[in-house]
């Protein structure tokens, strides 16, 4: 702390303090997690670790179950988003077609109308469709994504034409141009779009559960709220590991690649 | 008949669009103009099909005492996350700015919240406000205050889910402050020392207008938020006690769900819906004219 006014240090000191207080539930709840009830109610620092509370979590609903229903949500959502999204964007980004803005400007108002507003209408058209309660009815409203044609659309349109001209000299197609100029020079903006993408699906939580009632389709979010809700009467640490078998993929893998989520989060945003 | 080059990228453009359309189609603009349709339906039994009833169903919102206290939290929702989450992200992003032990730590610990479910959240902070043997209670035992019922108390259950999502949300709005900090450059600064300008004055009168067009991107985030965010609720309060936590989605999920009154529900999202076109047109024609820096 050499070379620092004492002002400096105790703004240093107010950052620490308040990244402790910003840590702390989490914290509490890995504690709680590795030990037994009695001890994480009176906060007994030195009670014995113990896994118990996960096998309990474990045997008492099917988190893996679950995990695995999310997993493939996810994948299965983020590969629809990103075609859609790419053909979309390619449209608006290099074809000047008539209604392009009229259509451009309708896209946009997904940005403000996000499905879980609609829910009541959208459960009903998916009722018609037959896909209450499947994994696929979780997705389908999300596949087109406003915010992701919007971020492609950004990224095509800095690729330089003269690219596209050397491609198509080059006897590419339309598809062609887009695989081989288009895609890969937007691969920053895949990334950002994609963990994005990845962490909100992973969380969302009032659609699925709308649109779900069963343990086979059920993604984690909604499984934890309906194992912990206050009239089901299972006990906080239970609660603390369940909690944290749920959001350990993400948060294991946030932590591992800090930065390029903070960097996803930064770029989506500011574009 | 062969098409020109000129017309083909027509076809080629909406072909390339029509995934993208349908989809959108079906699920964004269709219900919101069927929610605008049925909210002026009656509800349909199995003896008396719905049928139009005109303003009926805003007719009876307008008298249900319940939908007042939904908007009025909203707003009371709204009014105590934004302003108080901003300040943070404000204050956490320049607490980071600079180079300083353990930074990296600080901007995670900052952040982590951002990446957490809502729901999960809303496990972790239930046992805090859990009266006597929580964590709050607990400390507040340390130094001889009562327990208190935190989320069962209609005057505290408001504030304390607010605490929650300022929590929750200062982090990720940091990150926007962070970036555009990082884009000032530094000679601002040291112009200003050399002037004599205290830091406080610095930071109003040159910082905070600079700062001002990542204010309006997140403060359109937090408002669109305050409206959107309702998953906690389903842990902590059921939009108990007596709806002293209810907000509008939530209520419009009970209408639906709950009360199984399709019609009533679709009134309160045409409310909905009202309120977010009302954001936008400000956002459009009032704040991204007046804000950008001259």
């Amino acid at each position: 702390m050499k070379g620092r006014s004492f002002i400096e240090i105790l703004e240093i000191l107010a950052a620490w303090f308040l990244a402790f207080l910003w840590i702390l539930p989490l914290l509490y709840a890995f504690w709680a997690a590795f030990h037994a009830s009695e001890h994480s109610i009176h906060f007994n620092l030195l009670a014995p670790l113990t896994l118990e509370n996960f096998r309990e979590a474990l045997s008492q609903a099917p988190f893996l179950r679950y995990g695995f229903n999310t997993f493939v949500l996810v994948t299965m959502l983020l590969a629809a988003q990103l075609i859609v999204g790419t053909l979309a964007a390619y449209a608006f980004a290099r074809f000047q077609f008539a209604g392009s803005n009229v259509a451009f400007a309708l896209v946009l108002v997904q940005l403000m109308i996000t499905p879980e507003i609609l829910i009541v209408e959208n459960y009903g058209t998916l009722a018609n469709l037959g896909l209450v309660d499947t994994i696929l009815g979780i997705g389908l409203p999300y596949m087109a994504s406003a915010f992701g044609i919007f971020l492609l659309r950004q990224a095509f349109k800095s690729v330089p034409k003269e690219l596209e001209e050397a491609a198509r000299l080059e006897g590419c197609g339309l598809f062609g141009i887009l695989m081989r100029v288009y895609v890969p020079l937007a691969r920053p903006t895949y990334l950002a779009y994609g963990l994005v993408s990845i962490s909100h699906h992973w969380n969302n939580f009032l659609w699925p559960l709308v649109i779900t009632n069963s343990v086979e389709t059920r993604p984690l979010t909604v499984g934890l709220g309906v194992f912990a809700s206050p009239e089901s009467g299972v006990d906080w640490s239970i609660i603390s590991a369940a909690t944290l078998l749920s959001v350990a993929p993400l948060l294991i893998a946030f932590l591992l690649f800090q930065r390029q989520f903070v960097q996803s989060f930064m770029y989506a945003g500011i574009k | 008949m062969r098409l020109s080059q000129d017309q083909m990228k027509h076809v080629h453009g909406w072909l390339l669009l029509t995934p993208a359309a349908i989809l959108l189609v079906s699920f964004t603009h269709y219900p919101t103009v069927a929610t605008l349709i049925n909210s002026f339906f009656s509800k349909g039994t199995a003896i008396r099909p719905s049928r139009f009833i005109g303003f009926d169903n805003y007719r009876s919102m307008a008298e249900d005492p319940i939908f007042w206290k939904v908007l009025g939290n909203n707003l009371w929702f709204a009014l105590g996350t934004i302003p108080t989450s901003i300040a943070l992200a404000i204050a956490m992003a320049l607490l980071v700015n600079r180079a300083m032990p353990g930074r990296s730590f600080v901007r995670m610990a900052y952040f982590t919240p951002t990446i957490l479910p809502m729901i999960a959240v809303a496990n972790i902070w239930l046992f805090f406000y859990t009266p006597d043997i929580g964590l709050i209670d607990k400390v507040l035992g340390w130094f001889g205050f009562a327990g208190h019922n935190w989320l069962g108390d209609p005057s505290t259950v408001l504030p304390a889910i607010i605490i929650m999502t300022v929590w929750k949300e200062a982090g990720f709005f940091m990150i926007f402050y962070l970036a555009a900090l990082q884009n000032i450059p530094p000679e601002l600064g040291e112009a200003a020392r050399l002037e004599g300008a205290n830091r406080w004055y610095f930071f109003r009168r040159v910082l905070f207008p600079l700062l001002m067009p990542t204010t309006l991107f997140v403060l359109i985030n937090a408002v669109l938020n305050s409206f959107k965010l309702v998953d906690h609720l389903f842990v902590l309060t059921k939009g108990g006690p007596d709806n002293a936590s209810n907000l509008l989605l939530y209520y419009i999920f009970e209408s639906a769900f709950s009360f199984f009154d399709t019609p009533y529900a679709a009134t309160l999202t045409v409310v909905l819906l009202g309120l977010l076109a009302a954001m936008a047109l400000v956002q459009f024609f009032v704040l991204d004219r007046r804000i950008h820096y001259r």
